[in-house]
């Protein structure tokens, strides 16, 4: 009879490192998977408000007005977005996505007041026509780049990297590259798909100022144009934006969201998206840049509080994607011997790669599809992106704010000594900012 | 016949002149004392005859639409990036990324062309005179890629179905690039092109590379599991 108190692990290789091992050397072959880190990292838990006390009045609650409206590019642009909550629907490319889940997106998008982006592969009719504000990205592969789509966009996103894999390309397996994947790619269906890291034609700050200016000159000056960096060095990558001459600064942090990437590059490349936020409205501040380039923070957004807190911290507004696929269904207990198949459950489901979605938002396939209804997802994002809006503004009143964009650093504290040196909140109880004398 | 318009760059502001050829939906412009500057003739959309008499910058003719565009100098970085269609024409030679991820269309440069020509094109047909520089076609997806001189190292890497022919020496193939046929069919076709282009060679003197298809899919065992 065995006594299972004398049964150890080992520290260093727990049941997931041995199994990872062990199919590792079965395969030979990394592991590729859908969306963001898996694993803890500081964020915006590690904070909180202090809220309202006798040296702050509170706003009250439904009768007290707390604007949450934002105006970003008006830097250089003619015509800047006005968006009617800070929060947007971050890059997702068709493809990745099914053409039913980027209609839900711009549905949802538009009835809230803020925006969509496209993603690889180009523009959709689907999305243009429900997103009443459409981000269009400029992405290495140039996959369905079209200067007809870059002029009915409303903006532009010149996509440098992304949270998920700062420095990586992009993949798409072969079960997602359909007829109409692979005829708006230019590429034979059924292939894996690989995207460049690098863009085609710049290389650098001093190459990216120029073609920003390109950009600005086919669309005649119009758009405000974005640059989106993955957050690796977010001071210098924000500061070196802002000398290119970018409206708009989109830093993501390690929790973002990818379509496909090695399991490796996900939990090992990038810094969280507490840091980055710190770091890339330091760069701002320091160019006297805060507020005149406006800085979206994305990057495992899931709250109210989440939103609130990147803006205090001096974000202007944030970007959700895996949040907003989760609100259309994704990883919901529905049909759950689908996601059994996959050898996963509802909850822990990363399978976006496999074209395999069982409840029909990251696939390609029609039967999968056809699980997602367009029109109720799309209500489900709104109502969503109102929680949330509703939950920051509940927040901002309690410290007694009358526009999000009031919030400030001062309004915080840090429950933990990372959270505190991240952030350069204050230790709550006290004082104490690590590395500060 | 035609009324020409000129634009004098010591007198108006590249904004000023892509305005007005955005503007247009016909005619012929000469822009002259372009100094090298960048994005001239960017973003074209109908069928105008533009010549620039000098050199010009970065993103010369870039995501050209109809229009013909002649260059009379030399062109810097990412001349007709993602051309769509219509014509641009250096007459002297090209920096780097020329016609990168052109979708349409034909490019045609007189001199030689630096490094990466015909990065990630995805239909356009590029035709160089001279030599082109290392990683030329890289992972280009669709089109013709001309060489009438040398090129360089990594020729056609990770090159998925453009084709790409070269009448000199090759300095090195990058992965997944490979010496193909050159069947009659072929032969026909490039001269045609070549025709097209204005630049007189023997299309049978050209060897033909394409894609060995060996990269086109992953070893996905590990594609079902959690």
């Amino acid at each position: 009879m065995s006594d299972k108190r004398s049964i150890r692990g080992f520290a260093t290789f727990p049941e997931d490192v041995i199994s990872e091992i062990q199919r590792a050397a079965n395969t030979g072959v990394y592991d590729i998977r859908g969306l963001g880190a898996r694993r803890q990292v500081p964020s915006f838990d590690d904070l909180v408000f202090l809220g309202a006390s006798m040296s702050r009045y509170p706003l009250e609650g439904y009768r007290e007005a707390c604007g949450v409206d934002v105006v970003l590019g008006d830097r250089f642009a003619k015509k800047p977005i006005e968006l009617k909550v800070p929060i947007t629907i971050a890059g997702m490319s068709f493809g990745a996505l099914g053409a039913n889940a980027k209609e839900a997106l711009g549905r949802g998008a538009s009835a809230a007041g803020t925006s969509t982006t496209t993603g690889d592969g180009g523009m959709t009719q689907e999305e243009r026509g429900h997103s009443n504000l459409l981000v269009y990205q400029v992405l290495p592969s140039r996959y369905g780049m079209n200067p007809d789509d870059l002029r009915r966009a409303d903006a532009i996103e010149i996509v440098v990297g992304q949270g998920a894999k700062p420095g990586g390309g992009g993949m798409l397996l072969g079960q997602k590259i359909t007829e109409r994947v692979a005829g708006m790619r230019t590429l034979p269906e059924g292939i894996d798909q690989r995207s460049a890291c690098r863009h085609p034609d710049w290389t650098g700050p001093d190459d990216l100022e120029i073609k920003i200016n390109e950009l600005r000159e086919i669309t005649d000056w119009q758009k405000p144009i974005y640059v989106k960096v993955g957050a690796a060095r977010p001071y210098y990558d924000t500061a070196l934006s802002v000398k290119s001459g970018a409206d708009v600064v989109v830093v993501d942090g390690m929790q973002g969201g990818t379509a496909a990437t090695q399991d490796v590059f996900i939990e090992h490349v990038g810094i969280p998206t507490l840091p980055a936020v710190r770091e890339a409205v330091r760069a701002l501040k320091e160019l006297d840049m805060h507020r005149k380039v406006q800085l979206i923070v994305s990057g495992g957004i899931r709250t109210g509080a989440d939103v609130a807190k990147a803006m205090a911290l001096g974000a202007d507004a944030v970007s959700i994607g895996s949040a907003a696929m989760i609100a259309l269904n994704c990883n919901r207990p529905l049909y759950v011997e689908d996601y059994e198949a996959l050898g996963t459950a509802p909850g822990a489901c990363a399978h976006c790669h496999t074209g395999r979605c069982p409840v029909g938002v990251a696939t390609q396939d029609p039967e999968l599809e056809a699980r997602l209804d367009p029109e109720m997802a799309g209500r489900r994002v709104a109502n969503y992106l109102q929680v949330m809006t509703l939950e920051a503004q509940t927040l901002a009143r309690a410290n007694g704010k009358s526009h999000l964009r009031n919030l400030e650093p001062e309004d915080l504290a840090a429950l933990t000594v990372e959270g505190a040196s991240m952030s350069q909140e204050p230790l709550a109880g006290s004082n104490w900012v690590p590395g500060r004398p | 016949m035609t009324q020409n318009t000129e634009f004098d760059l010591t007198k108006h502001t590249v904004r000023e002149l892509n305005a007005a050829l955005h503007a247009a939906e016909e005619g012929s412009f000469t822009v002259l004392n372009t100094g090298g500057a960048h994005a001239l003739a960017c973003g074209l959309n109908a069928p105008l005859e533009v010549t620039l008499k000098g050199h010009a910058g970065y993103y010369a003719g870039g995501m050209n639409k109809e229009a013909s565009v002649v260059v009379e100098g030399n062109v810097g970085t990412g001349c007709a990036e993602n051309i769509m269609s219509g014509v641009v024409r250096v007459m002297g030679d090209a920096s780097q990324s020329l016609g990168a991820s052109g979708h349409g269309g034909l490019v045609v440069c007189e001199g030689s062309a630096s490094a990466r020509a015909g990065i990630s094109m995805k239909g356009v047909d590029i035709v160089v005179g001279g030599d082109v520089g290392h990683m030329s076609g890289f992972m280009a997806q669709a089109g013709r890629l001309v060489v009438l001189g040398d090129a360089g190292a990594d020729l056609g890497d990770s090159i998925y179905e453009a084709e790409i022919f070269v009448r000199g020496d090759v300095v090195s193939l990058g992965a997944d690039c490979e010496q193909k046929p050159m069947d009659p069919a072929h032969v026909d076709a490039l001269g045609a092109l070549l025709r097209q282009a204005g630049l007189d060679a023997d299309p049978a003197s050209f060897t033909r590379y394409g894609s060995a298809r060996t990269l086109y899919n992953f070893h996905i065992d590990n594609a079902g599991e959690g």
